[in-house]
């Protein structure tokens, strides 16, 4: 599309996704979409209800097959068969709400899916001193991880998700609104955690409708909308103002107010 | 204060998991109590009810009848909970996926039926009819699996139908006759019926336990310090030991007055050890944990979830097979009245009566053991007080109220004071 920039980043490209469509049905929920993120990048994908954001995440995390269109992991051809060959790629996702067993602790939490095992036995004791190494190394505030994931706040769930998508050492890790039910301190700290997961080298998609959250933490922003991307900018150009007209699709009517009076000096 | 001096010196390395400091200290006996009053409060009462509820029930038939706390009355108790204590076994895996199967009851009297034309009418020996018996009940097991993952049928709806379709089988198999019963010299009845284990071999077998539990125990301990974790104190595996020691050697002792520990309880007990350590220790046992608490989790946290409910589906079923099997063996007869009503409630009721939820993700193999004593105490004792079976039936669906009221009130109490 026109409204493209297209300033390739510089640094060396890790995910990219080119041309993926998907319908649901009647409904074609993405068209063409196109999307890079390189290694200790924070890409924001942004865009309205029903822009396509979450479905997008799903056909990267695998939980949906896009109909068209290629996925490219480290310059490889990949073909993401379901959540759990996600993992194994090394794309970690957090989903929204979480999903975190209640009843089961923080230990077991960190590693479903993936335990460690002695034998045939789950290896408890490497478990839990994995699990601190890894909870000290993002700075987590969790007061003990054999406690039951129902008795920790919403910023420690929030944490401990993320912390469980960085089990697997993958080299994407993507953050659906991992702020949206948090306060201001809480917002803060997953904040500090998506810089720290960009300091350690990883590629950081970040689906957010908090356009603060966005500006203060992105590189890079992609905005959706009805299924197709309208534009991308780099956070430093990037004004509310205009990121607000790209996601709600009033970008044209401004472009060509602006051309308009641009025009109107001129002649 | 002992405690004291001891924490302060090995104050240096604190373990990795203390070095919060809103940890408040948990070692020694004061703050022991303190956490177990809050566990308490917290909703968290684990098997407190149902270890009080025992002794209340105990000490009222003992006042009323001597008699029933007599050795002969606990080995007969023993032999006859076993099978219904073996298909509560499958009921507590099915309710930790926050399922439930009606049919157990049916299905455990068909498997029966089935082995016992095998054996006795078509002549076919022990092994084949038990082979046969707990593959139907695989079968049965991986019906339901499919009907579950691949339809989408509620495990309601289709363990009420195989709840009258099973006992609809089992009448079809029995035929005209209406009841097979087994030869006394048969290996099944043999077993489940007359097999009592050697007083020798019982205290070796309680040693035994009581050195692998101190072992693993110790074992555990040692590789949690060399890791730099934490352990809790000390004391209480020592008093831990010492109480599984005392206990079960003093059980041993008066059970030996009459026959002993019979061999019927004795797989029970093995198959709850098992599926304890099974539920605890592994992968499969944490997944099952997980799908129960969170389906949708689970399921992208890459676990095969279908899998997890064909496992359990198929172990229920298979568990009531052997509890039918078992129960024919005890009783030494299958009737068209083998495993109906009675047998199911009686199963289901166990299980929750023994402090698994009927919620979902929460529960051990262990309350089937202590469901089946509550009921088989309850049902025993009524007997030798002689009172009518309608007020047996009477008591036993209200401690089963009773249970399930706990259950939610516990539920309630948990989600308010954050433990989910």
């Amino acid at each position: 599309m026109s409204s493209l920039t297209k300033d390739a980043p510089v640094r060396d490209v890790v995910l990219s996704l080119a041309g993926v469509s998907k319908r649901f049905g009647a409904v074609q929920a993405l068209t063409d979409v196109h999307l890079e993120v390189a290694a200790g990048e924070v890409v924001a994908l942004v865009g309205d209800n029903g822009a396509g954001k979450s479905t997008l995440v799903k056909v990267i995390s695998g939980v949906y097959q896009p109909d068209a269109g290629d996925i490219e992991l480290a310059g490889r051809h990949i073909h993401v068969g379901g959540p759990r060959q996600a993992q194994v790629l090394g794309i970690a996702t957090v989903f929204q709400d979480l999903a975190l067993c209640d009843n089961l602790d923080v230990v077991a939490n960190l590693f479903l899916g993936q335990e460690r095992l002695v034998g045939p036995v789950i290896n408890e004791v490497e478990m839990e001193t994995a699990a601190w190494k890894l909870l000290r190394s993002l700075s987590a505030k969790i007061p003990s991880v054999r406690i039951p994931i129902a008795s920790l706040s919403g910023g420690q769930r929030q944490t401990v998700a993320i912390a469980r998508a960085l089990v697997g050492s993958p080299k994407v890790v993507m953050l659906d609104e991992p702020t949206a039910a948090l306060g201001v301190a809480q917002t803060a700290e997953v904040l500090n955690l998506i810089e720290r997961l960009r300091d350690n080298g990883l590629a950081v998609i970040l689906v957010s409708h908090n356009m603060a959250d966005v500006q203060a933490v992105a590189d890079r922003i992609v905005v959706l909308r009805l299924g197709r991307n309208t534009a991308e900018f780099r956070v430093e150009d990037a004004t509310t103002e205009e990121l607000v007209a790209a996601i709600t699709g009033a970008s044209d009517n401004v472009v060509a107010a602006r051309q308009q009076r641009k025009g109107g000096e001129h002649g | 204060m002992a405690e004291v001096k001891e924490a302060q010196e090995a104050l240096p390395p604190v373990p990795a998991d203390l070095q919060d400091e809103r940890l408040i200290n948990q070692v020694g006996l004061v703050p022991a109590l303190h956490q177990f009053w809050n566990r308490l409060r917290g909703g968290d009462l684990g098997s407190l009810p149902v270890v009080l509820g025992l002794l209340i029930i105990c000490t009222v038939f003992y006042l009323i009848e001597p008699r029933f706390l007599s050795s002969f009355t606990l080995v007969s108790m023993t032999v006859f909970a076993a099978p219904v204590g073996i298909i509560a076994l499958g009921i507590v895996l099915v309710l930790l996926l926050g399922e439930i199967d009606l049919s157990v009851g049916s299905v455990s009297g068909f498997t029966a039926a089935c082995m016992a034309v095998l054996v006795v009418n078509e002549g076919t020996s022990m092994f084949v009819g038990l082979a046969a018996g707990i593959l139907i009940g695989v079968a049965i097991g991986v019906l339901y699996a499919v009907l579950h993952t691949q339809l989408g049928v509620p495990s309601f709806v289709f363990s009420l139908a195989g709840l009258l379709a099973f006992q609809g089988g089992l009448l079809y198999v029995l035929g005209k006759d209406g009841t097979i019963n087994l030869p006394s010299d048969s290996s099944l009845v043999q077993f489940a019926k007359f097999g009592f284990i050697s007083e020798g071999l019982a205290y070796f077998l309680v040693f035994a336990i009581t050195a692998v539990y101190v072992g693993s125990q110790v074992w555990g301990r040692y590789r949690r310090e060399k890791a730099g974790l934490s352990n809790s104190w000390w004391v209480w595996l020592v008093l831990k030991a010492v109480a599984l020691f005392a206990g079960l050697a003093w059980l041993t002792w008066y059970l030996y007055i009459d026959r002993g520990w019979s061999k019927v309880w004795l797989l029970f007990a093995a198959l709850v050890v098992v599926m304890d350590l099974l539920l605890r220790k592994t992968k499969w046992g944490r997944h099952l944990f997980a799908v129960g608490g969170n389906e949708e989790a689970a399921r992208r946290a890459g676990i095969k979830v279908d899998r997890t409910y064909l496992s359990v589906f198929v172990l229920c079923s298979a568990l009531a097979a052997l509890g039918g099997l078992m129960s024919a063996g005890v009783l030494t007869t299958v009737s068209q009245s083998s495993g109906t009503t009675d047998t199911n409630l009686t199963a289901i009721a166990a299980a929750v009566i023994g402090g698994t939820s009927l919620f979902g993700g929460r529960g051990s193999a262990y309350s089937a053991m202590l469901g089946i004593v509550v009921l088989q105490a309850i049902q025993t004792g009524l007997n030798m007080t002689n009172v009518d079976s309608s007020v047996r039936f009477m008591v036993t669906g209200g401690v089963l109220l009773l249970a399930v009221a706990i259950d939610s009130i516990s539920r309630r109490a948990r989600s308010s004071s954050g433990r989910g």
